[in-house]
């Protein structure tokens, strides 16, 4: 290539890498170890989805039975993905077989030749659809909590079958952000049985169409229970909060407490004012994920579409309950796999320190280069600045991330780039010695270095891919300054070097090459 | 000029092979056998666990938060400085219970504990007990790929007995030092591994490097000269390129290791020891190797 053209190119490619990195503090992206923020990995509870889904079957097959006049003496699930119905007479076992072949095609027919009983499974097929739905729909749900939080360029992902991955760059209470995500949110109305007492509840001694739920009183700091009150309620609910458009934050009048009232849709209105119609007289139990948080007397019917929460502690913890109940409850209870949250300041420092290693680690090869080829060290040194330009230039245009382990990457191939060069002038040196002309030595020098360095390069590309593949984040970012570390070598070694020597030597009668 | 290998330098490297191979070979034994008896101190990457990291304004004495934290009854909980006196590093077992509040439990004792020295959590790490296995999981996967891609990729530019030698090599320089963080009892975290996988990378750079002379001198070679001689010639060529490459790799991965701050300082560690052990094994293994395979065939 004509020595003008190369100088233009390599102009081209440095103005471009100048002029995507800067400013530096806004184009070069920062990893969560960096900047501070979290990284959370939510794994879904896919079994609890599947068993919410048959158990509202279960309760739907007890409806249309009735409906239908099929004389039964229970719909029960029986276990985790299973239904048990019991009937009262063969002409009753027939109709509800047909009925059930007819409308619930998920369901299979597991039945055990007993008399007058039906076993049915939910099928696989239905129960996977059930369990990637339960984990789209999480994802969903989180993303609303998260864009009504109120946090910058989050990241939420699915990853693999059943998890979620929330990423939040600089947040500054971690904890608040994990209540608010990992909390299900899943509103219940339940008529309290009064004819059950409390002692006889702690005993287990119940009717079997009831359950016990607890009113849990929790230790403000560490969210462990210290005190509980045991209420049994009719196993079913009768309302939940599928039907609520709408929750806020507000005072209770009476006792100067914050509460969060929310508004149900017209088709949940007209059921709650059926049920208070009802129940009047009866206790009603609001239960958020199990634990029930107020239980009113219901004094009479309610027409209204608007109801409460109270008995909640404070007000951060009202707002997010009514963030949490806008956004809608997961559809299954998620668990905390993996947390790394880095605070702000231990990310500075990482930035600090990493930059201190690499102006130091810049400076020993630099003067060490400097010592060991004189006057081609001002050309091994142009390849470095070109490098660490280009390295970040790359980052900057493909927002690539910067982690610590990056930089650490950084610092790795600025050693190493050094490399390509040592190769050249090595392979030149010898050439001279074996008596070429300096020019001629050149020009030999980096032919035969060529494929050596390629070779060479090609293989740490390879490390570098297998490495993207499996890591995560910061490991990933390792991968990333790597390989650009790496090709950015490759392009100064063979493009830009060449250029200067061409262009010190070019014209002059050199005799000897300080090398 | 100046010159760290002496031009000319002539050393009988293939007579050696012998003793690269004992002694290449009791390191590897006692590595192997370390690793097996003792095996490694996994990091929560692997082992699942919480780690939080806390600074405090005064250094906290780690005594008291030792006897809080064995009050709490949250498993097997290590305890130490990070960094400096003012930073704590606890860790904790992996446990099947709700990491939040494994998290909020140790933070809020710590406020308990230490009522009037404030401190900040500067990170928290939880990795449940199935991610640790899944991570463990695909990490053996990526090292074992990774000796794949290369094993393809040299037996493709080289012939198989290079590519044999190149994998002797990087089994030696990964075996090594797995087997040094065994005995030191160093943590094997994610970033290790993303250390071992650039050894891999680095050892075999080096590697290719010199096959590629020797490759080269064979073609060139019209004088019928043993093949112990050409990959010694090779070798000897190469040196210099070997050891300035070397340096100045350590110069930078030694700034690191100091310099780098407490996070990255087991990273930068496994890298020294890998540079090290991988400039070492493009001569003593990998071209030994070569050689060694030939001579029997011949």
């Amino acid at each position: 290539m004509n020595l003008k053209l190369r100088w233009a190119f390599i102009a081209v490619v440095i103005i471009w890498a100048l002029f995507s990195m800067f400013p530096l503090n806004q184009n070069l992206k920062l990893g969560l170890d960096l900047q501070g923020g979290m990284h959370v990995v939510l794994g879904v509870d896919t079994d609890k989805a599947v068993e919410a889904k048959v158990e509202a079957i279960a309760n739907q097959l007890r409806k249309e039975l009735a409906i239908e006049k099929v004389d039964f003496s229970y719909v029960q699930k029986i276990s985790n993905n299973s239904v048990s119905i019991s009937l009262k007479s063969t002409d009753a076992f027939e109709k509800a077989k047909g009925i059930i072949a007819d409308n619930y095609q998920s369901l299979q027919d597991i039945s055990i030749s007993g008399e007058n009983n039906l076993s049915y499974m939910l099928d696989k097929q239905s129960a996977d659809r059930v369990r990637d739905y339960a984990v789209e729909q999480s994802l969903e749900v989180v993303r609303n909590r998260i864009d009504e939080f109120g946090v910058s360029e989050p990241v939420i992902q699915r990853q693999g079958k059943k998890q979620v991955v929330v990423q939040l760059p600089g947040v500054t209470d971690p904890d608040r952000a994990i209540s608010l995500i990992g909390k299900t949110a899943q509103l219940k109305f339940y008529i309290v049985d009064d004819n059950v007492s409390a002692e006889e509840a702690e005993s287990g001694n119940i009717p079997f169409d009831d359950k016990v739920l607890y009113q849990k009183q929790s230790d403000d700091s560490t969210g462990q229970t210290i005190n509980r009150f045991p209420f049994v309620v009719k196993k079913d609910a009768v309302l939940t909060g599928d039907y609520l458009v709408d929750a806020e934050v507000s005072i209770s009048s009476t006792y100067n407490l914050p509460i969060v009232q929310f508004t149900l849709d017209a088709a949940g209105a007209k059921l709650f004012e059926e049920i208070t119609a009802d129940n009047i007289g009866n206790r009603m139990a609001i239960v958020l994920d199990d634990n029930v948080y107020s239980a009113p007397v219901i004094k009479s019917r309610i027409p209204g579409c608007s109801a409460y929460i109270d008995g909640i502690d404070s007000m951060q913890e009202a707002k997010d309950l009514a963030i949490v109940l806008r956004a809608g409850s997961l559809p299954a209870p998620v668990k905390i796999e993996e947390n790394r949250t880095v605070g702000p300041s231990l990310g500075q420092d990482s930035i600090n320190s990493g930059i201190k290693a690499a102006l130091i680690g810049l400076c020993l090869i630099v003067v060490f280069i400097l010592v060991y080829y004189r006057m081609a060290c001002i050309v091994a040194n142009v390849a470095l600045a070109t490098n660490f330009i280009l390295i970040l230039g790359v980052m900057s245009q493909f927002g690539a991330t910067l982690t610590l382990p990056g930089i650490a990457g950084i610092i790795l191939t600025i050693g190493m780039s050094v490399d390509a060069n040592v190769l050249i002038f090595e392979r030149v040196r010898e050439e001279l010695r074996m008596g070429r002309t300096p020019m001629n030595a050149l020009e030999y020098g980096y032919e035969k270095a060529f494929s050596t360095i390629m070779d060479a390069n090609i293989t740490t590309i390879i490390a570098a891919i297998v490495l993207f593949q499996f890591g995560t984040g910061p490991i990933k970012g390792f991968a990333v300054t790597l390989s650009i570390g790496i090709l950015a070598s490759l392009f100064t070694a063979i493009f830009v070097t060449k250029a200067v020597f061409w262009t010190i030597l070019r014209g002059k009668d050199v005799k000897k090459l300080s090398i | 000029m100046f010159e760290l290998i002496k031009q000319g330098t002539k050393i009988d490297f293939m007579s050696m092979t012998r003793i690269f191979f004992i002694i290449s070979g009791l390191v590897v034994i006692f590595s192997v056998g370390t690793i097996a008896t003792k095996g490694f101190n996994f990091g929560i990457d692997f082992a699942g666990g919480t780690i939080i990291q806390m600074k405090f304004e005064s250094a906290p004495d780690l005594d008291d938060i030792r006897s809080t934290m064995d009050k709490l009854n949250i498993g097997e909980v290590v305890i130490q400085n990070f960094g400096s006196d003012h930073e704590v590093l606890i860790r904790v077992e992996k446990t099947e219970r709700d990491l939040n509040t494994v998290a909020n439990t140790i933070k809020s004792s710590m406020t308990d504990t230490f009522p009037d020295n404030k401190f900040i959590v500067e990170r928290v790490e939880q990795v449940g007990p199935q991610v640790g296995a899944d991570l463990k999981n695909k990490a053996t996967y990526a090292v074992i790929y990774a000796l794949i891609g290369v094993l393809i990729y040299v037996a493709i530019r080289f012939q198989f007995i290079f590519s044999l030698g190149a994998i002797m090599a990087i089994a030696h320089d990964v075996i090594i030092t797995l087997g040094i963080f065994s005995i030191t009892g160093k943590e094997i975290s994610l970033t290790i591994i993303a250390a071992v996988l650039t050894i891999v990378g680095y050892s075999l750079n080096d590697t290719i490097v010199v096959f590629d002379r020797i490759r080269e001198n064979m073609k060139e070679d019209k004088t019928e000269m043993k093949f112990k001689d050409i990959i010694n010639k090779s070798l000897n060529e190469t040196l210099s390129r070997t050891v300035l490459t070397s340096l100045t790799t350590l110069l930078a991965v030694g700034a690191l290791y100091v310099f780098g701050g407490a996070v990255i300082h087991s990273f930068a560690f496994a890298l020294l020891i890998g540079v090290a052990i991988g400039t070492y094994s493009s001569i003593g293994i990998a071209s030994a190797f070569v050689y060694m395979l030939t001579k029997k065939k011949a």
